[in-house]
């Protein structure tokens, strides 16, 4: 809807709350200044956020020496943040994944996950044909799932294999986290959480369980613990051939 | 399916004006038989409620899922909880649910909850916004 | 000119009607897919596209090569293949048709289609394709309106030079679908463009020849062996040069080291995919052909048919590895480490086709052949033929 429109039928929504207001009691007074009231939620708690700005870019640096091989904290952190079943199968979506590794010459072994890398030139968004693949102004890559068609375009872009499609009919979804079946899904950063000013379920997890080998931070603020790690340290970026410019960095691959 | 549309807004627009002419209480009894809500009052007069939801619902929905505003003021999940049946704590289920009842008698298919859970939070009820952060 | 009228009815009928159940199957197949999801296809999060993909691709791939006729007729100035341009294009609406359709109903939430027609992403290759897709329905139906109305005669030609190019831009479109993936090895590449402008080429003549065989036996009015000469050499003509791209993508592939093993993987030792592409591509589907098409002994319109037909089967073979191979093959995201996951890391995947995607991937080829037979029928497309203009008395169905 267009501003314009907005405004329009914010008038007019007013404009009959004025009317029935003018023939009613007074009991319909008070409901006209609530209901006016600007974008205050009815009840709840009073943290409000958005719309989101630019001047941020949220991003994670994964310490690949801090992950330990075996384990799966984050993993399900996330499947219990968002809801998901945490079944293996093909057809299951995997938000985050461990991917164990190992070195081809040196025989060295390391662990690391694996979710949507948050690029600032993302493949997804380049080649979805509706624009529902979006990448929000802070830098956050989402599907917008009341406009996907599940053509599956996104995830046959994707260089890092981080989508997921809805091959099921999914039940018992979280308020904060809608998912259904024929839509293509990923890991969203836990938008519910960081629109609060929380962090991803993964990086919380991590820290809880003595790893802290997940750090989310705002990449575009120097100040902030990630861009003084990633000034410090040698980080890499996955596929950094293709130049998307991730928002996910690792360290020590 | 655009024909679709427009009978079904035809429908949506008799619908509105018949509940609109008629003096609330008797249009209510006129119409389905809905749950009362929990608490109140609606996010917006409950006719315009009527007429608009779907509109208000759309503009949130983007505003949240594109630009982050959250709660919105017309939340989905603000709905649910305000609209649930105190019984099972659902918007969906019956003739007399919330969302389903009127959408029944006014030939509307939605398929919002497929996706979005038609429950309301069972701790925070009266809560439209997220939970509290830890 | 055999048999009567009535006779050839029947038949055009029974046809027809076997197509439609076909169809009315896979409609069935695709409500089916949609109430339980893809699990109940070989899908998965690896395979992202199955068996439907190959046959959609495959119909939009042969509509735009099946246009060639035409356009040697009209752009071309060759006299003699003017009389078939418009089945020609017909059977590039027909094809366009069937592919659209399996495509759409392929879709995770194809009850979204308005979604896709009103929110476009001019980014988006795809999303490009659809306004190639529809913008070619729209001038095959003026250029086939131009050809059946004398008054426009004058008009025929620029519309089938619009008609031509639009489809070479439509199928350079549909290569860059896949050779725009930058980040999969088995696409990226801009070979692919014109590799399926060649395929297309020779995909759509083979159905061509196919469509105007059959349609030869049911109006009785075939194609005169001068001509039938000419398009059987250009049948070879197009498989070849076909087969010539695909021998540089797999080569350009080779030459680089990164590549090797996902070369290795479709060509030598990943099966099925080797022997569907041997064997099926490049024998059954090139040589075989080829073979039959130029061979002295062997030149007739059996034989043509024989090899318009192999040519069918071997694009699916073709599409077969080249979209379900390139995919089963896993992506290099940790180059130098072998890498391994719960979700498919470092894995070939096992992909298997379902009977439900198989019987939505053969509607799409019998939507084709409903909509080419009944056009067939009801618009002045065949040859010679007097069509339903003349008030001839309604068969007998
Ligand atoms: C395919 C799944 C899917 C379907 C179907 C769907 N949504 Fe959503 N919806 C989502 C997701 C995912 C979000 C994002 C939640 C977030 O970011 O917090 C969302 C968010 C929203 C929001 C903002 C969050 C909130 O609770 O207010 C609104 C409003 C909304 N949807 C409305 C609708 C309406 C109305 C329909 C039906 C016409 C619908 N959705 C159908 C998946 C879906
Ligand atoms: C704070 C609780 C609350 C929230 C949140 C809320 N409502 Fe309401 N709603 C009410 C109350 C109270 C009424 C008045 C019922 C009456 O007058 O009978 C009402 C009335 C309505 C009506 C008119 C019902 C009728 O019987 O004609 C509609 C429609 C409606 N709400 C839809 C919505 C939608 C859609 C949302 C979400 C965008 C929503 N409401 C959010 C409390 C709420
Ligand atoms: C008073 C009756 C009534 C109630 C209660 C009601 N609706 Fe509706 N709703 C309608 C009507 C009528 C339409 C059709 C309007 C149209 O198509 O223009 C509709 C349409 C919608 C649409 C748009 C559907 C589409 O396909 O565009 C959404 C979304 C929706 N309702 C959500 C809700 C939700 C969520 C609730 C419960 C919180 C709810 N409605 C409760 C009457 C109602």
């Amino acid at each position: 809807m267009n501003p314009v429109d907005k405004r329009r039928r914010d008038f007019l929504g007013q404009a009959a709350v004025a009317a029935g207001a003018m023939i009613a009691p007074g009991v319909f007074l008070y409901d006209y200044a609530k209901a006016a009231a600007p974008a205050t939620p009815p009840a709840g708690p009073p943290a409000t956020s958005g719309p989101v700005s630019a001047k941020v870019r949220w991003g994670m640096l994964i310490d690949t020496t801090k992950c330990a091989s075996g384990c799966r904290e984050c993993v399900d952190a996330c499947n219990r943040e968002n809801g998901l079943p945490g079944t293996t199968r093909p057809t299951d979506s995997q938000w985050i994944r461990k991917v164990d590794l190992k070195d081809l010459r040196s025989g060295a072994t390391l662990s690391a996950p694996v979710m949507c890398q948050h690029c600032a030139e993302p493949p997804c968004v380049d080649v979805c044909p509706t624009g529902a693949s979006f990448k929000r102004a802070d830098g956050i890559v989402l599907v917008d799932r009341h406009t996907c068609i599940g053509c599956r375009y996104c995830m046959m872009a994707c260089p890092y294999k981080a989508r997921s499609f809805v091959h099921e009919p999914t039940t018992g979804q979280k308020t904060e986290v809608p998912r259904g079946k024929g839509c293509v899904e990923a890991c969203t950063l836990c938008v519910q959480r960081v629109d609060r000013g929380g962090r991803p379920a993964c990086a919380e997890s991590c820290e809880a369980a003595g790893h802290g080998a997940i750090l989310f931070g705002d990449l575009n603020d120097p100040q902030s613990e990630i861009s003084k790690r990633i000034r410090s340290v040698a980080t890499t970026q996955l596929r950094a051939d293709l130049r998307t410019d991730n928002g996910v960095r690792y360290q020590g691959l | 399916m655009a024909a679709f549309r427009l009978a079904a807004r035809a429908a949506a627009a008799l619908l509105a004006a018949a509940l609109a002419l008629a003096a609330g209480p008797v249009a209510v009894a006129a119409g389905p038989k809905l749950d009362a809500p929990r608490s109140g009052p609606c996010v917006e007069d409950p006719k315009l409620m009527r007429r608009s939801h779907m509109e208000f619902l759309k503009h949130d929905r983007d505003d949240t899922v594109r630009r982050g505003v959250r709660p919105a003021k017309h939340s989905l999940a603000g709905c649910v909880s305000c609209h649930a049946s105190r019984a099972d704590d659902s918007v969906l289920g019956s003739d007399t649910h919330f969302c389903q009842g009127c959408h029944v008698y006014a030939a509307v298919k939605l398929d919002c909850f497929e996706c979005h859970t038609p429950k309301a939070r069972p701790a925070a009820v009266a809560s439209a916004a997220g939970e509290p952060l830890r | 000119m055999a048999t009567s009228s009535a006779s050839q009815a029947r038949l055009a009928w029974s046809l027809l009607a076997a197509g439609g159940a076909v169809v009315a199957v896979a409609l069935g197949a695709a409500h089916y897919m949609e109430v339980h999801g893809h699990v109940v296809t070989g899908m998965n999060n690896q395979v992202v596209w199955g068996l439907p993909h190959v046959f959609a691709i495959f119909l939009i791939v042969a509509a735009s090569g099946a246009l060639n006729v035409a356009s040697i007729g009209s752009v071309f100035g060759e006299k003699a293949y003017k009389p078939f341009a418009p089945l020609s294009v017909l059977l590039t609406v027909a094809l366009l048709a069937g592919g659209l359709m399996v495509l759409v109903l392929d879709l995770g939430r194809p009850e979204r289609l308005v979604v896709a027609a009103t929110h476009y992403n001019f980014r988006s290759i795809f999303a490009w394709n659809m306004i190639l897709y529809n913008g070619l329905f729209a001038l095959c139906a003026v250029y086939l309106w131009t050809l059946a109305e004398r008054r426009f005669a004058a008009a025929a030609k620029p519309a089938g030079l619009a008609a031509f190019a639009w489809r070479i831009i439509l199928t350079t479109g549909t290569g860059s679908i896949f050779g725009f993936l930058v980040a999969r090895q088995a696409y990226a590449s801009g070979v692919i463009a014109p590799l399926f402008i060649a395929l297309s080429l020779a995909w759509g003549l083979a159905v061509f020849q196919l469509a105007q065989a059959g349609f030869a036996r049911l109006s009785g009015s075939a194609m005169d062996a001068a001509l039938q000469a000419r398009v059987r050499r250009l049948l070879g003509i197009f498989l070849v040069a076909a087969l010539y791209f695909v021998v540089v993508h797999h080569l350009t592939n080779l030459y680089w080291a990164r590549q090797a093993a996902l070369e290795r993987f479709l060509l030598v030792d990943g099966a099925p995919y080797p022997a569907v592409f041997w064997l099926g591509y490049v024998v059954a589907g090139t040589v075989v052909p080829v073979a039959l098409v130029f061979h002295p002994k062997l030149a007739g319109p059996r034989a043509t048919n024989a090899a318009a037909a192999l040519a069918v089967l071997g694009a699916l073979a073709f599409l077969y590895v080249f979209i379900i191979g390139g995919q089963a093959f896993p992506l290099e995201i940790f180059p130098g480490y072998e890498a391994s996951s719960s979700f498919g890391d470092g894995r070939v995947d096992r992909y298997s086709p379902s009977l439900p995607e198989l019987l939505l991937g053969l509607g799409g080829l019998a939507a084709a052949f409903v909509i080419a037979l009944a056009g067939a029928r009801a618009l002045p497309i065949l040859p010679r033929d007097e069509g339903p203009v003349a008030p001839a008395p309604k068969p007998a169905a």
